[in-house]
Parts: structure tokens; sequence; C-alpha cells
């Protein structure tokens, strides 16, 4: 829309004519208190604390709903204003408990910062207050009504936003109160997005109400180590006595990819790394046969003497490594480094969720087109194939729906079962379960591709306005593997203008298959028959034959041909379904938080740090590179990143060779304090004074980002938007790679829901006890 | 059945049929209806709107706006259909005319709406009865159904090529749904909450296609407009405020009911001789000249002609008509505890202003009246009034604010005789009676 002029406070502004007056008084850093608006949901006009004057209107105007016009005069402080709001909040106040001492949002509360701004330091009534006791409405909503204001962002967010619509608004007039649509409880997938939203504390989680107050912890911004959108959580760290821990998970940052989005697991299931359970210990298996606490030292040496031992004896052939999806990237690309140059061996794997092998070789040589997360929210037209992003990939979900909402989307659903988000589907197509390779090909124009079904017209007519489209998002699911996948790319190229969304399971799924945790592939899908800049890097040390995959490696095992494994952060024993007696006569080395199935059989078991405990990037699904901070720390663990160094140099490996540290100079770490304001930069001088020039340490992930971005293909993004927290997407794939191997059962989709996330997610309390709140409703329910 | 009063002052346009048997429809038809509706066809959409604005009829509803104006905004064209809704959700304290139009001309609402759905092109409209007025439903759909029975609602009505429906409807008990977007709102299924505007209903409207809601006895003028001439109507009142209206007088005086009297018609007269004058010897305290939420006036305010632009300038409103007349026996501060109470249990709640201005009021002047008043009371109730006027979501809170400002500033010595704490000092009932009120 044309831009209209228009005067604020005597200030001149320029916006699109039909942006509301909030809006663009906001864009000019000009704050208008808000309770009931909420950016993105429907205008409520409620809360009357936006007012203000404009020229030649009678009454006062809610900024909120009111459109900027060319020659618009607004005044939007004025004593006047000031008057109204401050009788607001003093109406407000009338019956608010006041116990913000307690409350959990005290610190962090609009109403407190409002009485702050507006001031209603006297009460005028002398009425006793209303008290309502506090209800549960599930495992981590709780709800004080006399503390809310009725500002109905949480309804809207619930039902709009979620489009759940567990939320209503019960009774008239000063009995108002917001309720569940429910009878007691929400009946909802339990995102939290309600206390997110809510601007008091009358909506507070379950998992952290009355833990702390917000000052006393740290905030870090990090990735979510669930699933594979990779939501920017917000974690609230305090000290305790063992580390610092993590209390809080929130999204009131809002800067990251998912904006005001967050679901369950990103808000909650951070609680599994305070799970008791925790290996706090290094672990060896003694003559006994049993599992012995030993020290960090004793462990490392055994384990290094080993490997060496193997590696010398049996060559690197009869060593496998298996990553993991929930490491970093540079801790995936150092994996796959010692495994080809210390170990010697191409044996390298990880659990795969989805296939990007086939996805990375489908589209090679074509530029732009992988789509980043963030089109998902603005493209016109979408077409989601299998997958069920409601459960498996929120945030997708949200975007969808929002794209919907706000640009009027369309959305082309293909799946074998019925999904919520058929409710914002412009066109659905139910297919029979194994029928995705055929509906590629009845996309591309053949009728009888389902052989013995007869597609109605309503499939032609899904056909025909998918087709005529002249943009398309293809998003799909782990249902498309190896050589579906290329049929899928190729019906896609074939449309005007086709981008591309392969959808897998874990935060850094996707950077384990990009960062070469695969037998024939280097990092960036380079074929290892190859070697290209990977060879030159590390010399002739990089063996050149593809390796064996995981299945492989366990066949192997079970054959006595696999001397050692290297499991680092996974669960293979129990995801893949294997019989723990394969590995009886295989050294087997396992880092991880807990004594998983795969642990259990180890000789040598590392405690490990999760990815809360760490820096470092991860790369989502979509190919969209994150930073990851550590925010919290618990005593007696290691990074996997550290422990791989200690090993390499156990075995006697050069570390510097695998991690270039001590290449930095003081100017890498950017310009100091002194240079810029003309202080002395103290510390700096006192370092360099005493020959302590700060370099680059060996557990250091970003001497290995450094790596991936001078080797890895497509990840030449930019380091500053990184390190700022933003999300840069990743170009995709360029070089030419081998035809993988065929191996269907190798992709294992996680089938995780909302309320799941692999083995990690058996050690969430939140999420078991919202399991069983759902399973005790729906059980109640079926009763009824 | 309500009683029907008369007087000879009374001009009967309106209501020439009260008392006559209209509800049948053959009656109805003796009595010249269903023949404007015949000449609205003639005339079509533009002869009908020239022929509302010549009347100079005012929405009865309360806020008077122009009816022929408010028709000419709906677009000519349209993708979404259009409707014409009659709000017959009469709640206003004060106020009982539509009531009696139900009651004994039904057909004059079916009539206008029929004729305003020409004026605008729409083909549906809506007959919103308030919902304690279950019993006039029954009548309203007899005279629907006869309606239909004779071809002049359904397919092709009176023989033309149009087509038009009606369908009724009642609400659920709320005042709130008489301002025209909750009333929607509810029509369509949902919790009776207005609107954001604009978009304004004549543009964006009942499910969203371009709407005409007006007062019941703004649609039952209609067909008397076209029966006696728009220019003849307007001639009946004063300036800018054409014809008669009904209006509801009650409280304390000899002879209450709902009179039709020609716009501008005098107050003082309207008490003194229309209505008897107070009975009992008593004298006159205050009169609310339109419904509950107009600000009182004073004996020496009345002598005032009953137009929308005379009761202005004398600081209050014309409002629904409802003239409820106050005798020097009731205590002012009861009156406006009971306005408030009555605002403050139909706020919908939406915003914080209403909701919590109206509680607070109440809470304040419960107390205050039954002896627990400190001084500042006064002023804050004055202060918490204040500060809902013109700040409120929608009208609700003007309406609650605004006779409360008006009790307190003429008569704040009865507030002032609550302050020795003791229960209100005017009280004739016991004491008891008042923790009730």
């Amino acid at each position: 829309m044309a831009d209209v002029t228009f005067t604020v406070d005597g200030k001149k502004l320029t916006a699109p004519a039909g942006t509301l007056l909030i809006e663009a008084c906001r864009e000019a850093s000009i704050a208008i208190p808000q309770f009931c608006y909420y950016p993105g949901l429907s205008l409520q006009a409620a809360c009357r604390m936006c007012l203000v004057r404009l020229e030649k209107v009678p009454k006062l105007q809610t900024a909120c709903t009111t459109p900027v016009a060319e020659g618009m005069v607004v005044i939007s402080e004025s004593d006047e204003i000031t008057q109204a709001r401050k009788a607001t909040i003093e109406l407000l106040l009338g019956n608010h408990p006041l116990d913000c001492p307690v409350c959990d949002a005290g610190g962090e509360c609009e109403l407190q910062d409002m009485t702050f701004k507006y001031g209603a330091p006297e009460s005028l009534y002398i009425e006793t207050k209303q008290h309502r006791d506090e209800q549960q409405w599930s495992p981590v909503v709780f709800f004080d009504r006399p503390r809310c204001i009725l500002c109905y962002r949480c309804v809207r967010m619930c039902g709009e936003g979620m489009d759940v619509w567990a939320l209503g608004v019960q009774n008239r007039g000063v009995t108002s109160i917001i309720a569940p649509n429910k009878g007691d409880h929400l009946d909802c997938e339990e995102c939290g997005m309600c206390i997110d939203a809510c601007p008091v504390g009358a909506l507070t989680s379950g998992a952290y109400r009355y833990k702390t107050r917000p000052w006393e912890m740290n905030h870090v911004s990090t990735v979510c180590t669930h699933c594979g959108d990779g939501c920017k959580t917000t974690l609230g760290v305090r000290s305790v006595d063992n580390g610092s821990q993590i209390l809080r998970g929130d999204n009131r940052d809002k800067s990251g990819i998912n904006g005001d989005f967050l679901c369950i697991k990103g808000r909650y299931a951070f609680d599994f790394a305070n799970n008791d359970g925790r290996l706090t210990k290094p672990l060896m298996r003694g003559p006994d046969g049993k599992l012995e606490e030993v020290s960090w030292e004793q462990a490392l040496q055994y384990a290094g003497k080993r490997l060496r031992e193997i590696r010398e004896s049996t060559g690197g052939k009869s060593i496998g490594v298996i990553g993991s999806n929930r490491t970093t990237n540079e801790e995936n690309y150092l994996l796959q480094k010692f495994a080809r140059t210390v170990l010697g061996t191409n044996n390298i794997d990880h659990h795969r969720t989805a296939d990007y092998t086939a996805f990375a070789r489908a589209i090679s040589g074509q530029k732009d087109r992988a789509a980043s997360l963030r089109e998902t929210e603005t493209a016109p037209a979408i077409l989601v194939l299998g997958n069920d992003p409601t459960e498996q990939h929120p945030l997708l979900a949200w975007n969808l729906r929002t794209n919907v909402r706000h640009h009027n989307a369309r959305i082309y659903l293909v799946n074998h079962t019925g999904i919520k988000l058929e409710r914002q589907a412009h066109e659905s197509l139910i297919i029979p379960q194994d029928g995705y390779a055929n509906v590629v090909r009845f996309l591309a124009g053949e009728d009888a591709a389902f052989p013995g079904v007869e597609l109605g017209d309503e499939a032609k007519k899904f056909r025909e306005a998918l087709r005529a489209e002249p943009t398309l998002l293809i998003i799909f699911g782990s249902e498309y593997r190896g050589r579906d996948v290329d049929a899928l790319v190729n019906f896609g190229m074939g449309l005007p203008q086709a981008r591309f969304a392969c959808l897998g399971d874990y935060v850094n799924s996707r950077g384990a298959a990009d960062m070469g945790l695969l037998p024939g592939l280097l990092p960036g899908y380079v074929s290892v028959t190859q070697g290209g800049a990977f060879a030159e890097e590390y010399g002739d040390v990089l063996p050149s034959t593809p390796g064996l995959d995981l299945v492989e490696m366990f066949d192997a095992a079970e054959r006595g041909e696999l001397a050692a494994l290297y499991v680092v952060g996974s669960n293979p024993i129990a995801r893949y379904g294997i019989d723990p007696a394969v590995l009886k006569n295989t050294f087997t080395i396992v880092q991880d938080m807990f004594l998983t199935e795969t642990a259990q059989l180890a000789d040598v078991i590392f405690p490990a740090a999760n990815l809360y405990e760490k820096a470092g990037t991860v790369t989502n699904t979509y190919g969209d590179q994150q930073l990851v901070k550590k925010a919290a720390d618990r005593a007696g663990v290691r990074t996997d990143f550290e422990l791989m160094v200690r090993l390499a140099d156990s075995m006697g490996a050069d570390a510097k060779k695998l991690v270039p540290f001590g290449r930095g100079v003081h100017a890498d770490m950017g310009q100091t304090r002194g240079a810029q304001s003309g202080e002395a930069d103290r510390p700096a001088v006192w370092l360099a004074a005493q020959n302590l020039e700060p370099k680059l340490s060996p557990f250091d992930p970003f001497a290995i980002l450094d790596e991936i971005q001078r080797l890895v293909p497509g990840y030449q993004v930019s380091r500053l938007e990184l390190l700022a927290g933003n999300d840069v997407h990743v170009q995709s794939s360029l070089v030419q790679i081998d035809a993988g191997p065929e191996r269907h059962a190798l992709i294992l989709p996680a089938q995780d829901t909302l309320f799941t996330s692999g083995t990690l997610g058996r050690y969430s309390t939140v999420l078991h006890s919202v399991m069983e709140s759902h399973t005790t409703k729906a059980t109640e329910t079926a009763a009824d | 059945m309500a009683t029907l009063v008369s007087h000879p002052d009374e001009v009967k346009v309106l209501s020439f049929r009260f008392g006559k048997g209209a509800t049948s429809i053959d009656k109805y038809i003796e009595l010249d209806g269903y023949k404007a509706v015949r000449k609205a066809i003639e005339l079509g959409p533009e002869g009908i709107i020239a022929e509302m604005k010549a009347s100079n009829l005012r929405g009865r509803g309360g806020a008077g706006f122009p009816t022929g104006m408010k028709w000419s905004f709906v677009p000519k064209q349209s993708a979404k259909p259009k409707y014409v809704l009659v709000n017959g959700d009469e709640s206003e304290p004060g106020t009982c005319k539509d009531r009696l139009i139900f009651e004994q001309d039904p057909h004059s609402v079916i009539e206008g709406v029929i004729i305003a759905g020409l004026a605008i092109g729409s083909k549906m409209g809506f007959i919103y009865l308030r919902g304690e007025y279950r019993y006039l439903l029954k009548i309203t759909e007899k005279a629907i159904d006869d309606a239909y029975a004779k071809g002049f609602l359904g397919k092709g009505i009176f023989g033309s090529n149009i087509d038009f429906d009606i369908i009724s409807h009642t609400g659920a008990g709320a005042y709130e749904v008489g301002e025209e977007s909750a009333l929607m709102e509810s029509l369509e299924g949902k919790r009776g909450i207005p609107r954001i505007r604009p978009p304004f209903p004549a543009v964006v409207g009942l499910y969203g296609g371009p709407t005409v809601i007006n007062n019941a006895e703004t649609l039952a003028t209609v067909p008397h407009i076209f029966r006696i001439g728009g220019a003849e109507y307007a001639k009946i009142g004063t300036e800018r405020n054409g014809g008669t209206r009904l209006f509801a007088l009650s409280g304390d005086v000899a002879k209450p009911g709902v009179y039709e009297l020609p716009m501008g018609y005098n107050l003082k007269k309207m008490i003194y001789e229309v209505g008897g004058g107070i009975p009992n010897g008593r004298s006159l305290k205050a009169v609310v000249p339109g419904g509950s939420s107009c600000p009182a006036l004073l004996p020496s305010e009345i002598d005032i002609g009953m137009d929308f632009d005379q009761v202005a300038k004398a600081g209050s409103m014309l409002g629904s008509g409802g003239v409820v007349v106050v005798d020097d026996t009731v205590c002012m501060v009861e009156f406006a505890l009971r306005v408030m109470k009555f605002y403050a249990h139909e706020s919908c709640g939406w915003c914080i202003p209403c909701r919590e201005g109206t509680d607070w009021l109440k809470k304040t002047l419960t107390r205050f009246h039954s002896g627990g008043g400190v001084a500042k009371d006064i002023d804050n109730i004055r202060y918490l009034a204040q500060n809902m006027l013109g700040r409120t979501f929608c009208p609700l809170g003007d309406a609650a604010a605004m006779p409360t400002i008006a009790f307190v500033d003429k008569f704040r010595k009865e507030f002032e005789d609550h302050l020795d704490g003791k229960p209100c000092p005017y009280a004739t009932l016991p004491e008891a009676a008042l923790a009730g009120v």
C-alpha cells in the first residue's frame, strides 16, 4: 500500500496506509501502552490503555484499531491521556491482589510496568478484595483469577494462534472470567503459549511457579534440543550446588526463528537435564562385568589405549562410530574427522530420521532450491506431503496456520490420514499409506498412478489447483526416501517456481548429515571416494572407500568383525531394536547423559553434557544454522567435543591437527575496549604483560566452526549473523554426490508426538506428567 | 396485554391502529395496512430513500440518527447478501414503547422491514426481540406466518418479482445486545459483545454483509410515512425532528402510560397535563427524560420541547423516550444506586473502564447508601464515572456514567446528608430493607 504521512506528538512519520497506529508508533520508537493488543492476533480494543487523541475527533481513540491516514495528527501523551491510563490502572488494581512479592510475574509484569509508569498510588476503595483460589488447569498451566485483567490474549493465542480453542470467556460484566472450555481442565497441546502471552501473573507455569525470582536467573537464548524445527528458547538458569540449573524455558525474547512460538518441549522439556538419573562420573566395566565409577584419567587412558590397540591390530575397518542428532555441528564435524583421521575408519553413521542424502543428491547442482523455515510463514502456496507437523514440527504447523491467517496462504495437504492441519488446508488429499510415491506420479499427470484405486474428481481438482500455483513450497516428510525423493524433486522442478524442505526429527538431524556422519559422505555430502578439499586438509590418513552404515556395523559386530564401537549421544540398541548380544565381543565406548539401553552394554561410559550445557551451532531440518549458547552447567560432565579431543589425545593423536587451536591472535578476539574508548583494557594489558595472551583452546568449538566455514560446501554463512543469535540459511549443496545405498530400513523416523522426544524425552518429568494426564483424561472421556 | 391510555394532545400516527385488533392481518389490511409497501415497490430504492429523507425521521433507539441517511450509506453493489435488522431488544429502564408496537401492531414492523429491504436491495430481514419479551414472539411469529400466507413475504412479494424473507429471534437477556453490533454478534450465535467500528454495519454487518439496523419504533413508523407522505410527517414535529414519537411516561405521575406525542412536545406539559401531574400532593424532584442513561433534569429545567436537539441543549438526552418522573419522597442516592446496579449487571465485561467502573460504582454506592460512606466517596463516585465517560468500548459506559455525574452534581446535598454514618436519611422503608436495594 502507498505510504501516508502523519504526525505523532509533533514528529512527522511515514508508514504504509492502513498500518495500525500502534504499530506505526512502535516503528518510530513511540511506545503506546497496551494490554489487550498483541501483534498478529485479532484486535480487541478492550483494555483502553492505548487511547490517544486524534485531532478533530471528539473522543480519545484506541491506537490499536486506528489505521494511519494521510495528514492524521496524533497526540500520544498528554495530561488527559495520562489521566485516562492512570484511571484504567486504578480500576484494575481495585481488586488486584497486589501479591507481587510472591507472584511469578513480579519483575516481568506489564501491569507492574504500567503502574510504575502512570502511577496509581492511592487506593480509592475500602471494599474487601475478592479472593478466589487458584486453579490448576493442566500439569503445566495454573490460573490465579484475581490477578487476571481480562486482556483475552490467552484466549486468542490458544484459539487463533494454536487453533486449539481450549480457553474461553464465561459470564459477563465484572464476573467475567477466563475459563477452560472443557470444564475444569485444558484440552490442549500444552504449549504454554497462554502463559507467555499473559501480561500479568494470572497464568503461571506448573514447571516454574514459586521456584525463583526472574532477576535471580541468568537468561540465555539458545536452541531447543528437541524437534527438527530448532526454535530459540530462553532458558532461565540459576546457580546451584552442582553447577547451574535450568529453572525455566520461555520465549520472552521472541528474537528467534520461532517468533512468538514455543511448544511444550521447548518450554518445559529442559528438565531432563535435572533428572536424578544423570551420569556424573565415568564408568568402566570391571573384571566382574559390573560397571564401576572410575576417575576421568583412568577411563580416558583405558579407552584410548584399547582404541589404539584395536586400530593397530585389526585396523580402522574394525571400528565403528555412531553419532548423534542432538550434538552440535562442530561436534559432529569433529566426530567424523576423529573417526576418519584418528581411528582411520569410514564406519560412521547416526540414527537417520530423514533421507537428507537423497535430498542433497536430488537437488545437487541446483541453486536456491532448499527453503528456509522462515519461508513457511510467507509462501503463498505450500504442499505438505506426509508428516503431521502439529505433532512432529510444531513450529512449522504454527507458521502454516499464521500464514493462512495473515496472508491467506493456500495449503495443499497430502497425507494417508486426517491430520489437524486439514482445518487450514486449501485442499486435502487422502492417499493410501503406501501411496506416497504414487501420488507424485499422479500429481505429475499420471491418472492411473494408484493401481486398482479410482481417484475421484476431488483428487483431480486438487491436482489442477496445485499445478496452477505460480510458486510452490514443497515440504515432505520421511515418508519420502531414496528414489522417491528424486521423483518428488523432479516433479517440483517441472513446476514454475518450486522450493523444497525435507522434514527430519531432531534439532541437529540435518546437521549430522550435513557434517558427514555418513559412511560414504564427508561433510557437505562430498563423496569419500573423491575427498575434495578434505583430502587436502586431512592428508593421506583419510580412508577413501565407503564404510559400514549403522545397520551394517551391528551386522559386522554379530559376525565378530567389529572390534570397537564408539557411540556419541545415541541409543541405537533401543531405537533400532538391536539384540544386545551382538555387542558382546565389541569394545564399546558410550558418551551419554543417561544409562541408556546402549550405554548399559558399554565397556567405558563418559558422562556427557547436553545441548543446553555447551556452545556451538546446529542446523535445523530446513538448513537454518543457529548459535547454541551454554546456559546450564553440571558438575561432573564434559561436552562431547572435549571428550573427543581428550580421547584422541589419550590415543596419542595430535590434538592440534584435530582442532586447529592456537592459531588465533589477540586481534581475533575483536577490538578491545581500550582501543574503542581510549581507556586501557586492563585485563588485556595484564595478560600481555604476563605473556598470557589469550589463545583459542583445544576445546573451543569455534576453532572447528572456522574449519566448517572454510571447508564444508554451503556453510560459508555470515559469522556475524550467527553470533548475533540470528538464523542463517545454509546454501544448498552444489556438489555432485554418488548415489547412496537404497536402504529404507536405515532411515527410522522417530514418530514422536508433541509429548515425546526419543530417548531423551523419557527423562523429562514434565513430558511424563503431561502424557499421563492426557491418558487419564482420554480414559475418563471414554467412560462417559 | 397492556392497558392503553390516551390524551387529547396525542397525534396518533404510529399508534392509530392500537387497540383495534390489528394483530389480525385482515384487520391490519382493512386499516390501510400493506398499502405503503406497494407504494414503495413502485417508488423503487431511490424514491424510498428520498421519501424517508423528506420525513426527517430520526432513529428512535436513542441516538437519533436520520433514518433516510442511514439507509443511503448501504452500498448498492455487494458480493455478500444485505440484511435488515429490527432492534427489538428494548431494555432501557423506563422504556416500554416497542413492546406496545409488537403487541398491538406487529404488521407495521413487518411492513417497515420490507420497505427498508426494498430501499437497500436486501432479501432478508431479522426481527430481534428482547429475551424477556418472549410472549411477544408468539404474536410476531403469527404475524410473519400470516404475511407469508398472503404472499407478502417469500418469493415474489405482492406479485412483484422481488423476494423477501423475515426471521424472528429472541435474545438471552442482555441489555448490551441492544447495541447494534452486539445484537449482530448475538444473532450470529456469539457472545453479545460489540464489534470494533469502523467498519460500520452499513458496510460490514450481519454475517459480514451490508446491514441496516433500526429500532423497532423507527421501522414501525416507516409505513406510516408512506401512508401520509414524508413531507406531511415532517410537518408534525419540530425542525430536524420529524413526526411523533411514543413517550413512555412512568414513575410518580397520576396517569402513567405510553403516549404518542409530536416531537418537541413540552416536557412540563407532558408531566402535568398528559400525565395528570404528581399524585398524592407531592412535589416534583427530578425527571429522567429518555430512559435511565439520560441525566436527570431538575424541576427548573423541564420547560423544554421534547426533541433530540432541545433536550441535548438542556444537558440531557431524548434517548429512547422513557420519561421517568421522580417525586420528593425518592432518595436520589438510592436512585443512583439502582441505576448503577442495572448497568453493573448489564455490562458485558469486555472493556476495563465499564466492567470495573460500574462494579466499583455499585459497590461504593451500596456502602454509601447504607451508611458506610466517607467524605471522599462523593468525589470518588463522580471521578469514577468521569473516567468511564467517553473511554469505554461502547456507549454502555457512557450510559452508566452520564446519569451518575448528574446525580452527584445536581443532588450533592443528598449525598452529603448520607455522611453521618447512618443509613439513608430519606428512607421510607425500614433499615433492613435497604440492604436488599
